[in-house]
């Protein structure tokens, strides 16, 4: 197979949360983006301990290919279980690719209420934005066959693993 | 005109007669059947090789729509279609507007008919004076004008005396009464058979019981009346089973179905397909069954196409607010063959259902091929595809549940008077 | 039989393209739109981006207040551009075709359609009717279907009981002339429900209506033992009028749910009514306001089933 190996997402996890570390405080709202952004979050909150509960966000009503490609069979409530308002949140989500994702989730989230900041959290970063989009924390930056989809997937016993596909047309 | 048809296989119903034979005519009749008469040039030969050579078909119940509802077909245009079906006589219903109730109306149809040397209409004069129900018609009269029986089409009687007067005074001249067995009340807004399909697409269900109540009061009144009664459009198991009854018990009535009744059910009406919006309803597998039998074993005498031309806009519309009818003269010999072909009917037999039967029934002298008589021919393709589609159809109605599917059995040559009135391209 | 088109519904990949009935469409459909409905209840974010520069237009030719506005709170949710058009009230009456109708809103650039209609079967002409990318969704015909109202009794009865594969349920009442009845049977079908009961006088009960998959019971008492749910279907006074009950007072007797016939059924048994009720016609006020009776969550729900339905059917191209 072409290109680097994947990394070992659960080497990455722990760089990343020493990364977060200075910034997640009390109050920061920790957003995963569904569904393995959600995964992501919920190890980043179970080390960092802010107060106030992960949030899950599924993206799926504000993304931009819904005309193109129709509603996602598994859409997920989002479930933000603190005030938007007013607060400092990080955006965390698996996989850092074009940003269209991120975009629709800071459009939603958006829609509940005025954050005070936003900054993005991401477990791998392989390029190829097509929007100007980055990300404060970055576990790894990787180089991905643009054919491929680069997918975290969590075992059984609750580790996290990245898995390469075919990318979908 | 000398014509000889040559090489056609030759199905003669009413004699029996099924072989190759040849036809020749003249001055309008037939001169010769098998061997050619001493001397006969023809000044045409029509090559019926490959073909049937039967008589020209009888269609009890063929709605010409005039006078009245011109704007949905013409005289002309379903004229054209009869022949195109291989259809030489037919009998139209007198539910037009006005309804043929007077003797002058008769007369200029008859007369409008005629001229266009055509098929022969034999109309059928209604019952009471505007189809009303209440009031007699001069049916002595308009016998002399050219009817041949008399019906109140699907119009209701205002009550049973009425009826039973209606009878009486047929009965009186023997004049044939052709009844709708379909009780007005059970079926009162009802669109479909009562059935599990109505059920599901949430449509009002005439039950059997309407047709059954009313052949039961028809029966007992024809009994009473001695009326020569003909019921038109049996539509059931149970109403053809009550007629075999009553003709086994010596009652002298006749029936027909509408020849689609035999193919089609419920279930065609599929997601509320409008063209099998019709009167009376496509009902059930077994009720079906219970046709063809019937239709086999000759307690139902005749097919007919109850042919009823309907325009696009009336069909163009929610199921229950489509106007019922479809077309039906140039599908009526291809539907018969299907039948019998399904059935497992000789090819004479079927034929005899719309021909010699038919005119039995309409008690004309039709519907057979014997020297000497009248030349009235259709002669057919057997075996020949055809898809029906508003520009294969010669009606100016389109409407059938047939649209866009293939039948079997093509006209090719129809002669009224031993003239070719139609030839098919 | 030969003469049937394939399920005009859904699109070649056998996605939903129109929503006209539930029977013959997919359980994968249903759950469908039962678990993105699921996404829309009780969130804080009342409205999202998904319809938005789509037109809806909600063509009524039957009047519905409740109906009409559900699907316009719907369609709004959603960001799409709403018009309604009572086309009882002006074009009908004026005499102009069912079809012309349809194919002058069709100018209009519609992208959806929602219909009500008196006459059983006009959403699925509409839908023969309209240029392939129109969606048409039915509001009501006849007595045919309601497919929306269906779903929302879905998802209110899993909402609140266990799987629909243990449920025992029951139809009460003119399920002849209910098109909430015959998609609740469908639904339930689909879905898995081993006991559909519709229980009635002969006269409301439609002719082989075992055949849709039901047990028909004329005793209520007999027929809710042990149910799990009830539906009770509105009575029109109509019915009086056209010789199929002598009065409401004995409908209501013998097929009317009160507290007494209600505790034959199961302890937790749910009741749900379509509404709008007729209070002592076919439902106690005890038993509309009781406990068990799921009656107002229907209503919430309703809104996010039809921007489900909206949603999915928007995005199948």
């Amino acid at each position: 197979m072409p290109g680097n190996p994947l990394p070992d997402a659960e080497q990455l996890l722990k760089a990343l949360i020493e990364q977060m570390r200075p910034a997640v405080g009390p109050e920061t709202g920790l957003i995963g983006i569904h569904t393995g952004g959600v995964w992501v979050a919920e190890r980043v909150h179970q080390a960092l301990k802010p107060k106030v509960p992960p949030a899950a966000l599924d993206v799926s009503y504000y993304r931009d290919d819904y005309a193109a490609r129709g509603l996602s069979r598994d859409v997920k409530r989002s479930e933000i279980p603190f005030e938007v308002e007013g607060r400092d949140l990080i955006l965390v989500d698996d996989v850092l690719y074009t940003g269209r994702t991120i975009r629709a989730a800071l459009n939603e989230l958006f829609d509940y209420g005025r954050p005070a900041s936003v900054r993005l959290a991401t477990l791998v970063d392989r390029g190829g934005r097509q929007l100007p989009i980055a990300a404060q924390f970055v576990g790894a930056r990787i180089d991905v066959d643009p054919r491929r989809s680069v997918n975290l997937e969590r075992r059984a016993d609750g580790r996290l693993a990245f898995v390469l596909s075919a990318r979908e047309p | 005109m000398k014509i000889h048809i040559k090489g056609g296989r030759l199905i003669d119903p009413r004699s029996g007669v099924n072989a190759l034979k040849d036809v020749y005519i003249a001055a309008g009749k037939i001169v010769a059947i098998g061997p050619p008469p001493n001397g006969f040039t023809a000044n045409r030969v029509i090559d019926a090789a490959g073909l049937v050579v039967c008589p020209g078909l009888v269609d009890l119940s063929a709605r010409l729509r005039e006078p009245g509802f011109e704007y949905l077909a013409t005289l002309e245009s379903e004229m054209e279609a009869a022949i195109a079906g291989g259809v030489t006589s037919l009998a139209c219903p007198p539910d037009t507007d006005p309804p043929l109730d007077e003797p002058g109306l008769v007369e200029m149809l008859k007369y409008r008919a005629q001229s266009l040397n055509q098929a022969r209409v034999y109309p059928v004069g209604a019952l009471t004076q505007g189809l009303k129900g209440q009031r007699l018609t001069e049916m002595a009269e308009l016998v002399d004008a050219g009817c041949v029986a008399f019906s109140q089409a699907e119009a209701p009687f205002a009550d049973t005396q009425v009826f039973y007067h209606a009878l009486q005074y047929a009965a009186t001249f023997g004049f044939p009464v052709w009844l709708r067995p379909q009780d007005p009340a059970l079926a009162r807004h009802g669109v479909a058979h009562d059935g599990p399909v109505a059920t599901r697409c949430g449509l009002q269900g005439i039950p059997v019981c309407a047709e059954t109540v009313a052949l039961s009061t028809m029966l007992i009144l024809a009994h009473a009346t001695g009326a020569r009664v003909h019921f038109a459009r049996l539509s059931s198991a149970e109403g053809v089973e009550m007629v075999r009854q009553a003709k086994r018990q010596g009652l002298p009535v006749t029936c027909d179905i509408a020849i689609h009744q035999a193919h089609l059910t419920e279930m065609d009406i599929g997601y509320f397909d409008s063209n099998c919006r019709l009167d009376p309803p496509l009902r059930s597998q077994r009720d079906r069954d219970a046709l063809r039998a019937a239709l086999a074993d000759g307690t139902v005498d005749a097919a007919c196409s109850d042919h009823t031309p309907v325009d696009d806009d009336a069909k163009q519309l929610p199921f229950a607010e489509a106007e019922p009818g479809a077309t039906g003269l140039e599908l009526l010999l291809p539907l018969t063959l299907k039948w019998a072909e399904e059935s497992g009917i000789a090819l004479p037999a079927a034929l005899d259902r719309i021909t010699s039967q038919a005119a039995r029934v309409l008690n004309i002298d039709a519907g057979h091929l014997t020297a000497g008589h009248v030349a009235d021919i259709c002669i057919f393709d057997h075996g020949r595809h055809w898809r029906v589609a508003p520009e294969s159809l010669k009606s100016q109605g389109k409407n059938t549940p047939y649209t866009g599917l293939e039948v079997k059995g093509r006209v090719r040559f129809t002669l009224v008077d031993g003239q070719v009135v139609y030839e098919a391209k | 039989m030969w003469l049937n088109p394939s399920n005009p519904q859904l699109d070649k990949k056998g996605q939903l393209h129109h929503l006209l009935t539930l029977e013959g469409l997919p359980a994968e459909i249903l759950w469908q739109i039962l678990d993105t409905a699921k996404t829309f209840v009780g969130t804080k974010v009342k409205k999202v981006p998904l319809l938005r520069g789509k037109s809806v237009f909600n063509v009524f030719f039957e009047p519905s207040t409740r109906t009409r506005t559900t699907f316009e709170i719907a369609a709004k949710r959603l960001s799409a551009d709403v018009i309604n058009l009572n086309v009882s009230v002006s074009s009908q009456s004026k005499g102009e075709s069912l079809l012309d109708t349809v194919d002058n809103l069709s100018a209009m650039h519609a992208d959806m359609f929602v219909v009500r209609h008196g006459a059983s079967g006009a959403p699925h002409f509409i839908a023969r009717h309209v240029a392939p990318d129109i969606h048409v969704i039915n509001a009501g015909d006849g007595r045919h279907s309601h497919p929306t109202q269906g779903l929302l009794d879905m998802y209110t009865i899993r909402h609140y009981t266990k799987d629909f594969s243990s449920l025992r349920v029951a139809i009460v009442g003119d399920v002849l002339h209910s098109r909430v009845a015959r998609s609740q049977i469908h639904a339930f079908a689909t879905l898995g429900c081993p006991e559909i009961r519709v229980i009635g006088p002969k006269t409301l009960l439609p002719a082989h209506v075992e055949q849709l998959g039901v047990h028909v019971y004329h005793d209520m008492r007999q027929g809710l033992k042990d149910v799990d749910v009830v539906t009770m279907l509105r009575l029109q006074n109509e019915r009086m009028q056209g010789a199929l009950l002598p009065s409401a007072q004995e409908f209501y007797k013998y097929y009317g749910l009160t507290p007494d016939k209600l505790a034959l059924a199961k302890p937790d048994a749910i009741v749900l009514h379509p509404g709008p009720m007729n209070r002592g016609v076919e439902i106690d006020s005890r038993v509309a306001d009781g406990r068990q009776s799921v009656i107002l969550p229907q209503v919430t729900f309703g809104i996010a089933i039809r921007m489900a339905v909206m949603s999915i059917m928007a995005g199948n191209k």
